[in-house]
């Protein structure tokens, strides 16, 4: 089993739900998140008070999926989360041990 | 129409009526005690709304305005700092502010003939404004008393014990507000312009009073009491400029209230008031905005907010005194120069009024002062009249140069007392409080925990 964590711009998470969606993808994990990679922050002036914002909003979003489907996923996320311009985000992938569903203490592929 | 009609034919009753009783007695006095209480009730009117209008300008207007400009950590403890002179001032006032701040007296302060409101009643005290309640006019006046206290906060945000502001506020309504007031509107007050002042300053509705007294004094609270923990260099950004674009707004429409409700009837010169208050906030946001957008890049809405309560602050000694396009140009110069002193000088210096209570109401209310000394026409208000009643000129562009000197007297004065008084009061109340900042703990957890045990947004609940 893989982890896909995929961090990218706010308004891309629709179109990345729904590309999930299409290929069948049914679970996930969103959070708002601030960071920044090289993409820096803005300007902001507040009555001649200036202040650099680094950390912009984001959002993560989680999923855990068979190994075997791992590259298509990440592909799949990628092509829906893109505009091309710097501060699209970034995706990450780790091995994940072992699952279990809470419900009826299914463990592994089975449990996603 | 039907409605029209017979509310058209109720009215001519009423009048028939009228005239019917009006002839039983003598015609002539009973129309003249009919005329006045018409007069009566229509100025009271007026005047009643003037009163609830000002009181909105502290609450919800100054407290959304403040309150959006801190962190949101601090948003209860900010509004309170308003709220709660709401409930301070109005107590402070009935018992003793009143009869000090407009009883005869000295030229310096009134006596205690008011206390506890004795004698004041339904009746007018006809030397302030013979056509409305003596109450009325206690009421008006004691807006002003609420609100001024409350303009300092800005300069103590984020920072203060409640303790200490609680008793700062009470001392400082007793030894600057209610002097300064005595000695601009109370009779035989030393600046009064109208009513026997050895110095006559002119001051319509309290751009000495109110605005030079609470910014200097927001001045020496943000010298004495230091910087917030972490200024300039941790990001303190405004945690919703939603609410202070709200409280701004609603600071502009209550200010009609205290400008024109200053003129104390529902005459012309409350309309002359009017506009000068509305144009003057309006110039002064295309003031600041223009030099904001001049010097960097982008025009913002705490720009054009800060610019319009920058105008109403500079317009309000001299609405009832000036004409609509001298109204236009003291909003203009007071948005350039608040942009000024708020952006530039305030860094230059390096002292933290966190809302620029003094950069504002300091600086727009001495410009507005002297300004009312250059444009104030003796076609819209006269206090000065020659033997035979006439009208001298007032200001300098009218001829009398000297008024100039008077406003800058005055200015003067309002400055000295407010900022030694100040100084005093905070290591007075300091040493009764232990400190007047929060610790370095409480000041990280914020006002609303630390000084209140509850939050603003509980988004989660």
């Amino acid at each position: 089993m893989k982890k896909i964590e995929a961090v990218i711009q706010p308004f891309k998470l629709e179109e990345v739900k729904e590309a999930l969606k299409a290929i069948g993808v049914d679970g996930m994990t969103v959070s708002e998140v601030r960071g920044h990679g090289r993409q820096k922050g803005h300007k902001e002036v507040y009555r001649g008070q200036e202040y650099q914002v680094d950390l912009l909003p984001k959002v993560k979003v989680e999923m855990v999926v068979a190994s075997a489907r791992a590259d298509e996923v990440v592909r799949a996320v990628a092509a829906a989360a893109k505009t091309g311009k710097i501060g699209d985000g970034k995706i990450f992938v780790y091995d994940v041990a072992d699952a279990i569903r809470i419900r009826n203490d299914e463990r592994g592929e089975a449990a996603l | 129409m039907k409605r029209l009609f017979s509310m058209l034919s109720l009215s001519l009753a009423g009048a028939v009526q009228v005239f019917s009783q009006a002839a039983t007695p003598s015609p002539s006095a009973a129309l003249e005690a009919g005329i006045k209480s018409a007069q009566m009730n229509a100025d009271n009117a007026w005047m009643l709304v003037s009163c609830a209008l000002v009181l909105m300008m502290t609450g919800p207007g100054l407290a959304l305005f403040y309150g959006g400009l801190v962190r949101k950590k601090n948003v209860l403890g900010t509004m309170m700092q308003s709220f709660i002179l709401m409930a301070i001032a109005t107590v402070l006032w009935a018992l003793i502010g009143y009869s000090l701040s407009f009883a005869d007296g000295s030229s310096f302060l009134g006596d205690f003939r008011y206390a506890f409101l004795e004698g004041v009643g339904a009746d007018p005290n006809t030397t302030y404004a013979a056509t409305i309640p003596h109450q009325t006019f206690m009421t008006f006046q004691m807006m002003f008393a609420i609100i001024t206290p409350a303009l300092i906060t800005g300069a103590f945000a984020e920072r203060m014990k409640f303790s200490a502001m609680v008793l700062f506020t009470i001392l400082w309504s007793i030894v600057v507000y209610f002097p300064l007031a005595h000695m601009v509107w109370g009779n035989g007050g030393l600046l009064n312009a109208f009513l026997g002042g050895k110095i006559p300053c002119l001051d319509f509705a309290g751009g000495t009073v109110v605005h030079i007294s609470s910014g200097v004094s927001a001045l020496v609270c943000a010298l004495v009491m230091g910087k917030r923990k972490g200024y300039p260099n941790e990001p303190m950004k405004p945690h919703s400029l939603v609410l202070s674009f709200i409280g701004a707004c609603l600071l502009w429409v209550g200010w009609f209230g205290f400008n024109a409700g200053s003129a104390l009837g529902s005459g012309s010169l409350a309309t002359s008031a009017f506009v000068a208050t509305h144009f003057g906030a309006a110039a002064a946001a295309l003031g600041w905005l223009a030099a904001e957008w001049m010097m960097h890049g982008k025009p913002s809405v705490l720009g054009g907010i800060s610019g319009a309560v920058a105008g109403l602050v500079a317009i309000t000694p001299g609405a009832g005194f000036v004409k609509p396009m001298p109204a236009l140009m003291i909003g203009f110069l007071a948005g350039i120069f608040c942009f000024y002193m708020v952006v530039k000088v305030k860094h230059m210096l390096g002292y933290d009024d966190s809302l620029d209570a003094f950069g504002v109401h300091g600086a727009g209310g001495t410009l507005g002062a002297i300004l009312t000394g250059v444009f104030a026409t003796k076609d819209i208000n006269a206090p000065f009249k020659d033997a035979a009643g006439n009208a001298l000129p007032v200001g300098l562009l009218e001829g009398n140069g000297g008024q100039v000197v008077n406003q800058l007297i005055g200015v003067g004065i309002a400055w000295v007392i407010a900022g030694v008084a100040t100084f005093l009061l905070l290591k007075a109340v300091s040493a009764v409080t232990g400190g007047l900042n929060l610790s370095p703990e409480e000041e990280t957890e914020g006002l609303d925990l630390s000084q209140h045990g509850e939050e603003g947004y509980n988004l989660e609940a």
